[in-house]
């Protein structure tokens, strides 16, 4: 009843392929970005800003860019924190080291470095799978930190390897206030999901789903798998690298190589694991899940537990309940908090009917 | 009588020193349906194999519309019209149907990467084009209502006929099919012979296919090719083969 696709007829294929085919998607979708744009600005203050909303849109962009990878073409990578570091040190370099470049070019920028050293890093894939490439592009994680930690010129020759966000100027207008760097990333992120929303829908997204299922059948009608896997690893990157270069100018201010460590990548698996693999919404899910969780989880135990337990115990509890839940939810649902959207969509066509 | 599409000659392959074709040599004919024949492990997927260059023989040459090839790589193979369906299903199981019968025209995609991801350029218009294509290879094979679902959660016998779909969609000149109605009730036996049928009569391609079911194959196929052991033991018409003296012996024995 609520969600159906009766009386919505399609009558040429352009029109099939829209991004989002019925109106419930479409209404849905831009009454979320009026939202989003419109009224959150409004009712929402700084510390949701910068602690709670710009993390996750930063994490779920990350979570995209690995998405394309392995939940779209099946290749499997540890290495997402490197190209976020890339991303951010290379939009960092472009920007200071290019006079007058407009801001938002030294983002593209930055996504394009990741996106060339993802190739590099992806050259692998081409003769080994699985989890013997997800140990060859822990290469990739631990040589970028050390090439960004022991070579001075990448963080302008700062003492600690510490790279510090320019000012945000766009176009004149300063993005710097936590309301505005929110706004920033909410526009490049949204941009960015679209497009991916796009690329999974088309040609190269139906290459990468082939060689994710069957690659020797994907080489047999034609499809050139060399091609395909080094442009996954490419447009992934480019992703995740624009996501660094947003963590380190719109979340954090100052970033060092360290903040791109294997824990960054391990997090970015979660969020695609727990959103949901093959899925774009599934990322935005995954990532509400990280950054929301424990905050809640603190919330609820500094109020319910204070002074009962000591606030060391308290962190440890916290993570304890985190992995628990976490555990809980792919044991419930191992395809993810996408999966459960898709049935409740599945369910609320015919609502209220069962069947 | 046409002129062979593919002609085969003096094909050898061994899999570290293990003969699984000796010296074979036959030719198909443009738009004629060839069956192969043999027990198991005669070497027909080999040869099949063989043709569309996921093996590469140890001696041999295959001349394919007039062109002598050496050694062919799948891709290659795919380029140059050879379209085929595996044995046990090599479908993309996590795809919808339409998706799987797309990538069967992947080659006839114009726009280049970028183009798709932007969309912008040639890919929008492109992929109407595919679309409609993909979309009336869809309503040949009659496989409709299952557009949309995901080609891992339909039956044995449907995905048969996606995988046929897909390579129809690569609008191929020859077509290997690997076993086409292996596992399947006489009726679904029926509905894929006429669809093998409609494909040589509408798009007149030429078929390679192997089958067990001979009571199939003497009815659907012009040429029939039999191996046993590697080795070629019959090669004829229908009634010819029926009548050869090997292949009764290689399949019904003979008192020694």
């Amino acid at each position: 009843m609520l969600y159906r696709e009766s009386g919505q007829f399609i009558s040429d294929y352009r029109a099939d392929r829209r991004l989002f085919r019925l109106w419930q998607e479409r209404a849905g979708f831009y009454l979320l970005l009026v939202f989003a744009f419109a009224v959150v600005p409004f009712i929402a203050n700084d510390y949701w800003f910068s602690a709670i909303l710009v993390p996750f849109l930063v994490l779920s962009l990350a979570g995209l860019g690995l998405n394309l990878l392995t939940g779209y073409a099946g290749q499997l990578s540890l290495g997402s924190a490197a190209f976020m570091a890339v991303g951010a040190f290379a939009a960092y370099n472009f920007h200071l080291r290019i006079e007058g470049l407009p801001f938002l070019l030294s983002f593209i920028l930055g996504g394009v470095a990741a996106a060339g050293v993802g190739i590099l890093f992806g050259l692998p894939s081409l003769r080994i799978k699985g989890f013997y490439l997800l140990v060859s592009t822990l290469a990739a994680q631990f040589f970028v930190q050390w090439v960004l930690t022991s070579v001075g010129w990448f963080s302008n020759n700062n003492a600690s390897g510490v790279i510090t966000a320019p000012p945000l100027l766009i176009w004149g207008r300063d993005f710097s206030s936590p309301a505005g760097r929110y706004l920033l990333t909410l526009a490049v992120v949204v941009a960015l999901a679209l497009l991916a929303r796009n690329i999974v829908r088309s040609e190269l997204g139906r290459h990468w789903m082939a060689v994710r299922d069957m690659d020797t059948a994907a080489a047999v009608i034609g499809i050139p798998i060399l091609k395909t896997k080094l442009l996954a690893f490419a447009i992934s990157s480019f992703f995740l690298g624009v996501a660094g270069a947003l963590w380190a100018f719109t979340y954090l201010g100052t970033v060092e190589p360290h903040g791109f460590d294997l824990t960054r990548s391990f997090q970015i698996l979660f969020i695609i694991i727990i959103g949901g693999m093959g899925s774009i919404l599934g990322n935005f899910l995954g990532a509400a899940f990280i950054v929301l969780l424990p905050i809640l989880l603190s919330n609820l135990s500094g109020t319910v537990l204070a002074g009962l337990i000591d606030p060391g115990q308290l962190e440890n509890l916290q993570k304890i309940i985190f992995g628990g839940l976490i555990v809980f939810f792919l044991i419930k649902e191992p395809f993810g908090l996408a999966r459960l959207w898709q049935n409740f969509r599945e369910r609320s066509r015919i609502w209220p009917l069962r069947y | 009588m046409s002129s062979p599409l593919l002609e085969l000659s003096h094909i050898s392959l061994s899999f570290k020193g293990v003969k699984a074709i000796t010296d074979i040599s036959f030719a198909v004919n443009e738009g004629e349906i060839c069956a192969l024949i043999g027990p198991n492990g005669a070497g027909k997927s080999s040869l099949l194999n063989v043709i569309n260059g996921v093996y590469q023989p140890d001696i041999g040459d295959i001349i394919y519309a007039g062109t002598r090839l050496r050694r062919m790589q799948p891709h290659a193979a795919a380029r140059r019209g050879i379209a085929r369906t595996f044995q046990n299903i090599a479908l993309f199981k996590g795809m919808s149907v339409l998706d799987n019968v797309l990538t069967g025209r992947n080659l006839k995609v114009r726009g280049s990467w970028l183009e798709q991801a932007l969309h912008i350029g040639r890919a929008p218009g492109d992929e109407v084009i595919q679309r409609k294509r993909a979309e009336e290879i869809i309503d040949f094979l009659r496989i409709q209502p299952w557009r949309n679902s995901i080609v891992g959660t339909l039956p044995y016998g449907l995905q048969k006929r996606v995988e046929l779909a897909r390579a129809l969609a690569a609008e191929p000149r020859l077509l290997l099919l690997d076993e086409p109605m292996a596992g399947m009730n006489h009726e679904e036996k029926a509905d894929m012979s006429r669809f093998i049928l409609d494909t040589q009569r509408e798009f007149g391609t030429t078929i390679v296919l192997i089958e067990h079911d001979i009571g199939v194959v003497m009815n659907l196929s012009d040429h029939v090719v039999v191996l046993d052991y590697g080795k070629k033991i019959g090669d004829g018409t229908p009634q010819e083969v029926r009548e050869n003296p090997d292949v009764i012996a290689a399949y019904l024995g003979t008192s020694h």
